[in-house]
C-alpha cells in the first residue's frame, strides 16, 4: 500500500509548510459528503494519531488514517494550475466516478 | 478536477501568526496609512502625531522631502515642489496638453510616452514622485508595527483606468512595497463601515476632499461590490469653500491691495473660520495685518457655499440616473473627505438621499481604514474570513473581429481576477497571421470603443478559411490589469501582450462611454447585424471565388458557370448595401445556386484521393 506525491506537489507542500512555520507533513484523507459520495481532505499535520500510516515521498511526509487509506491506496497527489487557479489534485485509481467539480468521487 | 488547498488541521482556528499588512490611501492632497492592530483598524500617525501626510514632494538641494515640510517649500520653490501628482499618474504626454495650463512644472522634452518633470535633482516621473510618498508611509507603518510589511493594499479612484492603476502599482513597486491589490476608494470606504457584511444593496459614497469631488454608486451583490456609476468634479472641494470665505473677508474688510503674503494669510484665516463653523454657530475673524475684525455666522457661510454644494448634488443626481436608480433605492450614504464635516454638506446630502449619511468614522481616514481591513484579510490573518472582497471590471474588454465589430470577451462588471478564453478562426485560405486588437468599451463598433493594444499572431499553419482554431485568452488580475494571449491550437504558436496603455480615461469619459452605449443601443444592434451579414457575404464570396479559380473550369460548363457568376455578382452588389435581411437572403440564394457545384467538388476530391489506389487498400488491415 502506498500513496505518492509528484515532484511539483512535494515542492509545494514543503514550501507551504515552510511558510506556515511548522507542520510534520500533509494529511490526506476522505470523508463522506460532497456531491458524489466521498470528499477529499488535505490538511497540514501538527500531530499524528494512533491510526495513522506515514509515507514519505520526495522528502515530504504523507499522513493517512487507516480508514482513508482503503480509498486512497495508489493515489498520486499532484499540483497544477488552471488559469488563475492553482492547487492540488488527487489522481486516485480507486475513484470510479467523479462529480463535475472533482471535489468528490465514488468507488 | 478541482484544485484543492491545504487546510489547517481539522480546519480549526489557525495559530495566530500575524503577518504585518497596511492599507494606504494615496490621495491627491493628503495620503494616509492604516493597519489592523489587536483586531482594530486605525490610521497610523507620524512622530508629530499627524495622521495626514500632505501628498507633496520637494526636491531640494539637500535631499528629497515629503509632506508638511515640502508643502512649506511650495511657494518659495514651486518648480521643484510636486503636489497633486496623482492627477498625472498614468497619463501620457498627450494628456498633459489638456491639463497643460494649470501645471506649474517644467516638462522635459522626451520621446517617451511618460511625462518627465525637470527638477534640480534630475528629471522625475509621476510614478517616482508617488513612490517617494509611499516610502514615507511605508517607513511610518514599519516603525509603528515593529517589522517589515508583508504587503499593502493601495486605494485608487473607481474611475482609474488600466494605465492609472498600473502607474500606481509601479509606484508601490518602486517604493519596495508588495501590493496585495489595488482597491477602489469608494469600496474601501464601504468596507470600513462593514457594508460588505451587510445584506445585498446599493450604496452611495459621497467623497468631497480638498480639491476633488467624487460620487460613486456601488451595488453589493453576493459579497461583491460593483461600480454602478461614478461621477464628480475634479476641480471642486473644500479649498473652494476657503476661497469663498477669503473673498467675503476681502469684500467686508474692503481690502484693495493684495500681495502673495496677505493672500496666504487670508486663506489660512478662511480655513480656520470654516473649521470653527463646523462646531459653532459663529466664528470671529481677526485679520490683524489690515486691522480688520469681524464675524461670520453659519447662516451667511451656508449662503456662500450653497451653490458649490448644489453642484455636488447635481452630480449625485446624474450618477443615480447613470446607474438607472432613484435616491430611494440607496441603502446607505457614506461620507468621505474632510469637507463632509461641513454641517451644510451633511444637511443637503441627507436631504437629497432622504436619509442620514454615515459619518461615525473620520471622513479623512475612512478610505485608509477600509484598505487596512482588506490588507489584513489578504495577509491571511483572518483564516475564518470568507470575505475575499472582489472588484469588477469597469468596462467590457474584447477584441476586434471582421467588419470592425467588437467581440466582448470579459463583460463589464465581471468580478476580478478572471480569465476567459474564446476561440476564433481565420477568414482567408492559407491565412498565416492574425491581428489581435484589444478594445475596451460598451459599444458594438470598434470605432466607438477605446483601443488598448494591438499585436499579431504569426506562424499560423496554412489551412482553409475557418479551419484554424485560435484561442484568445483574456486575463485580468486582482488589480484590474489585463494580459491577452492568442494561441493557435494545433501548432501551439502563441503571442501575448500586457496592456499598459500610456493614456488615461477620465471618469467623465467612462461615464460618457457608458451613456453612449445606452443611447446608441438600437443603432449598434442594427449596425452589428448589418456588419455580420456583410462579413458573412464577404466570406462566402471569398470562398466561392477561390474555389472557382481552382476547379471551376474543370467542373462547370459555361451555362452553369454563368448561373453562379450571376448569383455571385448579385450578392456582391447586395453586400455594399445596408439591408441586412437582403444580404442574408442573398447569401442563402447564392448557396442554393451553388449546391450542385459544392457536391461535385466533394465527389471530385474523394475521387482524387482514391485515384491510383486499389479498393482493398481502404479496407481495415487485418492482423
Amino acid at each position: 500500500m502506498a500513496v505518492t506525491l509528484t515532484q511539483a506537489a512535494a515542492d509545494r507542500v514543503s514550501s507551504f509548510i515552510a511558510n506556515r512555520g511548522k507542520g510534520l507533513g500533509v494529511r490526506l484523507g476522505v470523508k463522506t459528503s460532497g456531491c458524489s459520495g466521498m470528499a477529499y481532505i488535505i490538511e497540514f499535520v501538527d500531530e499524528t494519531g494512533e491510526d495513522d500510516t506515514i509515507f514519505e515521498d520526495h522528502g515530504v511526509k504523507v499522513i493517512i488514517d487507516k480508514k482513508s487509506l482503503i480509498y486512497l491506496d495508489g493515489t498520486e497527489l499532484d499540483f497544477g494550475k488552471e488559469g488563475l487557479n492553482e492547487g492540488f489534485k488527487f489522481n486516485n485509481p480507486n475513484a470510479k466516478n467523479e462529480c463535475g467539480c472533482g471535489e468528490s468521487f465514488t468507488i | 478536477m478541482a484544485l484543492l488547498q491545504i487546510a489547517e488541521p481539522g480546519q480549526t482556528e489557525a495559530p495566530h501568526q500575524h503577518r504585518l499588512a497596511a492599507g494606504i490611501d494615496l490621495g491627491t492632497t493628503n495620503s494616509l496609512v492604516a493597519a489592523v492592530r489587536s483586531g482594530q483598524a486605525q490610521t497610523l500617525a507620524d512622530k508629530q502625531q499627524e495622521h495626514l501626510l500632505p501628498s507633496v514632494v520637494a526636491y531640494t538641494e539637500f535631499g528629497i522631502i515629503v509632506g508638511e515640510e515640502a508643502q512649506q517649500q511650495q511657494i518659495a520653490d514651486p518648480l521643484n515642489t510636486m503636489s497633486s501628482i496623482k492627477r498625472l499618474m498614468g497619463r501620457g504626454v498627450e494628456d498633459l496638453r489638456l491639463l497643460g495650463d494649470e501645471l506649474p512644472y517644467r516638462f522635459a522634452a522626451t520621446d517617451s510616452a511618460v511625462p518627465r518633470i525637470q527638477t534640480r535633482r534630475g528629471n522625475v516621473t509621476p510614478v517616482e514622485v508617488s513612490a517617494e510618498i509611499l516610502k514615507v508611509l511605508q517607513q511610518r507603518a514599519e516603525e509603528a508595527l515593529g517589522g517589515a510589511l508583508s504587503g499593502v493594499v493601495v486605494t485608487v479612484p473607481a474611475y482609474f483606468d488600466d494605465a492609472q492603476r498600473q502607474a500606481t502599482k509601479d509606484a508601490a513597486g518602486l517604493a519596495g512595497l508588495n501590493v496585495f491589490r489595488l482597491l477602489n476608494e469608494p469600496t474601501a470606504a464601504a468596507i470600513a463601515y462593514g457594508l460588505d457584511k451587510s445584506a445585498d444593496g446599493i450604496h452611495a459614497i459621497y467623497d468631497l476632499g480638498g480639491g476633488t469631488f467624487d460620487i460613486s454608486i456601488l451595488r453589493l451583490n453576493k459579497g461583491v461590490f460593483e461600480v454602478m456609476a461614478t461621477g464628480g468634479d475634479s476641480a471642486l472641494g473644500g479649498d473652494d469653500f476657503d476661497h469663498l470665505i477669503a473673498e467675503w473677508i476681502i469684500a467686508q474688510a474692503d481690502i484693495s491691495e493684495m500681495d502673495a503674503g496677505l493672500q496666504r494669510q487670508l486663506m489660512q484665516v478662511a480655513r480656520s473660520v470654516k473649521e470653527s463653523l463646523t462646531q459653532h454657530e459663529r466664528a470671529g475673524i481677526d485679520v490683524s495685518s489690515v486691522g480688520w475684525q469681524g464675524e461670520l455666522d453659519r447662516h451667511t457661510f451656508n449662503q456662500l457655499v450653497d451653490p458649490l454644494i448644489r453642484k455636488t448634488i447635481i452630480a449625485c443626481r446624474r450618477a443615480l440616473r447613470d446607474a438607472g436608480i432613484t435616491a430611494e433605492e440607496i441603502e446607505d450614504v457614506v461620507m468621505v473627505g474632510g469637507s463632509t464635516r461641513v454641517p451644510r454638506v451633511r444637511e443637503l446630502v441627507s436631504e437629497f438621499f432622504g436619509r442620514e449619511p454615515l459619518v461615525d468614522i473620520d471622513p479623512d481616514r475612512v478610505v485608509a481604514i477600509g484598505a487596512a481591513v482588506q490588507a489584513d484579510i489578504l495577509a491571511g490573518n483572518k483564516p475564518d474570513a470568507e470575505i475575499l472582497l472582489l472588484d469588477v471590471t469597469p468596462l467590457s474588454l474584447g477584441i476586434e473581429t471582421m467588419g470592425g465589430l467588437v467581440e466582448t470577451i470579459i463583460p463589464r462588471n465581471t468580478t476580478i481576477p478572471v480569465a476567459r478564453a474564446q476561440e476564433f478562426t481565420t477568414f482567408k485560405d492559407g491565412q498565416s497571421a492574425m491581428a489581435v486588437h484589444v478594445v475596451q468599451g460598451e459599444r458594438d463598433l470598434v470605432a466607438d470603443c477605446r483601443s488598448l493594444a494591438r499585436f499579431e499572431l504569426r506562424g499560423i499553419p496554412p489551412m482553409v478559411a475557418g479551419a484554424a482554431r485560435i484561442r484568445v485568452t483574456f486575463q485580468v488580475d486582482a488589480d484590474g490589469l489585463l494580459s491577452v494571449e492568442a494561441e493557435e491550437q494545433t501548432q501551439h504558436v502563441s503571442a501575448s501582450i500586457e496592456v499598459k496603455p500610456s493614456y488615461g480615461l477620465s471618469d467623465k469619459e467612462i461615464a460618457d462611454m457608458l451613456r453612449a452605449s445606452m443611447e446608441h443601443a438600437d443603432d449598434d444592434v442594427k449596425f452589428r447585424q448589418l456588419r455580420e451579414q456583410q462579413v458573412e457575404a464577404e466570406r462566402v464570396i471569398e470562398a466561392l471565388t477561390a474555389a472557382l479559380a481552382k476547379d471551376g473550369v474543370q467542373l462547370l460548363n459555361d451555362d452553369e458557370r454563368q448561373l453562379i457568376d450571376a448569383a455571385l455578382q448579385q450578392l456582391q452588389q447586395l453586400a455594399y448595401g445596408d439591408d441586412a435581411a437582403a444580404i442574408e437572403a442573398g447569401v442563402k440564394s447564392l448557396e442554393q445556386s451553388c449546391d450542385f457545384y459544392v457536391e461535385r467538388r466533394m465527389n471530385s476530391s474523394i475521387h482524387d484521393a482514391m485515384a491510383g489506389h486499389n479498393i482493398h487498400e481502404f479496407d481495415t488491415p487485418e492482423k
